[in-house]
């Protein structure tokens, strides 16, 4: 049924001029970042005489388009989720999911996963953009899917906080302004504690957490952090959804 | 013993103070349509979304054949089409795409999908609209693409929460013939505010009003209210009440505001006949007989007001 739910969003995504266009932009910016990067391989490499100075193509080019991937989904993310609750609410379709004999989780994760799924697209056209570096080069593959599962779960995340924001209001904008808000107030936390590494509220930061994995480290704390990050917003999505239902 | 397929018992709803719904009790047979009265507000919307479990109740509970809708969920709304008022429609898909969705949402196995679909297109007259997309079909087409979709699973019971509210004069004959058809195999719930609709297709009726349920009967009963033992007459040299009152079998004379004469009569007595021969030897001028029938506006208005003076 989740699986259904994930379909029937995943169609809506494609049905409107907004899931393509997102798509082809975001497509276009990593394309030519990736450019970029192996542009500028050459030049800063051949300017780096000390060993000690130069690193891997994987690295040089990897760093750049998923520093930028990770920026960019800030801004798309809240764009694709404002729609999941706050049009249906909007359109007063929800009685038909609700009369259906579906839960709520499985409304909830369904929705989640059927955008999960839109965003893999891109994590995915990254994956293949950067493995054809391989062509010319020997390049570090575990770099890469750290990199991508990284991503993934930063835009899991995204999308979990955007869906509960999506669910409070019935104006889909709002539900974006305020997801970007808060995104960007949580993944800058661990700016504002630049000075001690290691307090507890940098510690809540979203970029502090996908920098292991930037770096090709996958750590379990790391994972048990975003999962977390995600159940609690689903919850809540879920959460306001059944009050809903309880007041009316 | 026809047996229930749908029973509410005490359902009630607050919102803070108010009461939407109070105490509502009532079931419904199989295969019947019944029809949910009442002015607007009333409570109709919110006890069908109480009976579809889009809505809990701050009393009381539904059992949908015999499945409590807030113990199980799942398998109680599984026996459900529910119709709200506001049309649940994904106006970006084509109807096809759309009732799909539904069809797979109502757990219908994939191999019925197509099938479930082609059939509920069938049914509400769609065939020729498959491809077209929601937004672009007329308001009348709509509402048929949501009741399409209320029947896709064939549910014991569809629920139709004022199904031709703003559809123009033939689109609302063909959605009661439509309504007339799935009453035939599955148990319908309409509500609505529009009386006569309610005569035309409705088994039974239930008026509810302010909450409360006001009048609970067989279509028969509304209409021999309605009906009543009443003549209305009309003289243009209008004789005394007295001797009107003097023929047999009549029980009481009234005058109304047009000058015309309403006569009640005991049961199993017509005087009409003797009226006329009584009309033509004093030449009274006889120009109107007929059966007085409250209109169903009225036997409305005095059943809800009935409930104003009890609560007063």
């Amino acid at each position: 049924m989740i699986i259904n739910i994930a379909r029937k969003e995943l169609k809506s995504l494609f049905a409107s001029p907004m899931g393509w266009i997102i798509l082809a932009l975001l497509m276009l910016a990593f394309g030519s970042f990736y450019l970029q990067g192996v542009n500028n391989y050459f030049e800063v490499m051949s300017g780096s005489i000390r060993p000690a100075e130069r690193v891997g193509v994987t690295i040089f080019v990897g760093q750049t388009v998923y520093g930028i991937a990770s920026f960019l989904m800030l801004f798309a993310v809240p764009l694709l989720s404002m729609r999941l609750i706050s049009e249906e609410r909007k359109s007063q379709t929800l009685p038909f999911l609700f009369s259906a004999p579906i839960s709520l989780t499985e409304i909830v994760v369904g929705k989640f996963l059927g955008l999960i799924i839109f965003l893999s697209i891109l994590v995915g056209y990254i994956f293949l953009m950067l493995s054809t570096l391989n062509i010319w080069s020997d390049i570090d593959f575990g770099y890469l899917i750290a990199n991508s599962i990284g991503l993934i779960l930063l835009a899991a995340s995204f999308s979990a906080l955007g869906i509960y924001f999506s669910s409070l209001t019935n104006q889909p904008i709002i539900a974006a302004i305020l997801s970007f808000i808060a995104l960007f107030a949580l993944m800058g936390l661990d700016k504002f504690f630049g000075s001690q590494p290691n307090h507890w509220f940098g510690y809540i930061s979203l970029m502090k957490h996908f920098q292991a994995f930037s770096r090709g480290v996958i750590d379990s704390k790391d994972i048990i952090y975003f999962v977390l990050f995600i159940t609690t917003f689903l919850v809540l999505t879920i959460r306001r959804l059944d009050s809903d239902r309880l007041r009316g | 013993m026809t047996e229930a397929t749908l029973d509410a018992f005490d359902l009630t709803k607050r919102f803070g103070d108010n009461y939407a719904v109070r105490d509502v009790s009532f079931h419904l047979n199989k295969g019947e349509v019944l029809g949910f009265l009442g002015p607007n507000g009333a409570g109709k919307s919110t006890t069908m979304r109480i009976l579809t479990g889009n809505l809990a109740p701050s009393q009381g509970g539904v059992k949908i054949c015999g499945i409590d809708i807030i113990e199980k969920p799942k398998e109680a709304k599984a026996l459900i089409g529910y119709l709200p008022e506001i049309r649940p429609l994904y106006k970006e898909f084509t109807v096809n795409e759309f009732l799909s969705i539904a069809a797979r949402f109502h757990k219908v196995k994939s191999s019925h999908v197509y099938k479930a679909v082609e059939a509920a297109k069938d049914k509400c007259g769609l065939a020729h609209m498959s491809n077209r997309l929601i937004e672009n079909l007329s308001n009348g087409y709509q509402q048929r693409v949501g009741i399409a979709q209320a029947i896709i699973h064939n549910p014991e019971i569809v629920i139709l929460d004022e199904p031709t509210v703003g559809l123009d004069p033939i689109q609302i004959r063909e959605i009661r013939k439509l309504i007339k058809e799935i009453g035939k195999k599955h148990s319908v719930i309409l509500s609505t505010h529009i009386l006569p609709e309610v005569e035309m297709v409705c088994d039974r009726v239930q008026i509810i009003d302010k909450g409360n349920l006001v009048f609970h009967g067989s279509i028969d009963d509304l209409k021999q209210q309605r009906l009543g033992n009443k003549l209305l007459v009309g003289f243009s040299k209008p004789p005394t009440i007295k001797s009107l009152k003097s023929i047999k079998g009549v029980e009481k004379v009234e005058k109304d505001n047009q000058g015309m004469f309403i006569i009640h009569f005991k049961e199993k007595y017509l005087p009409a006949e003797e009226i006329v021969n009584l009309s033509a030897k004093n030449n009274w001028g006889l120009y109107h007989v007929a059966p007085h029938i409250t209109s169903l506006e009225d036997i409305f208005v005095q059943l809800t007001q009935m409930q104003d003076s009890k609560n007063k």
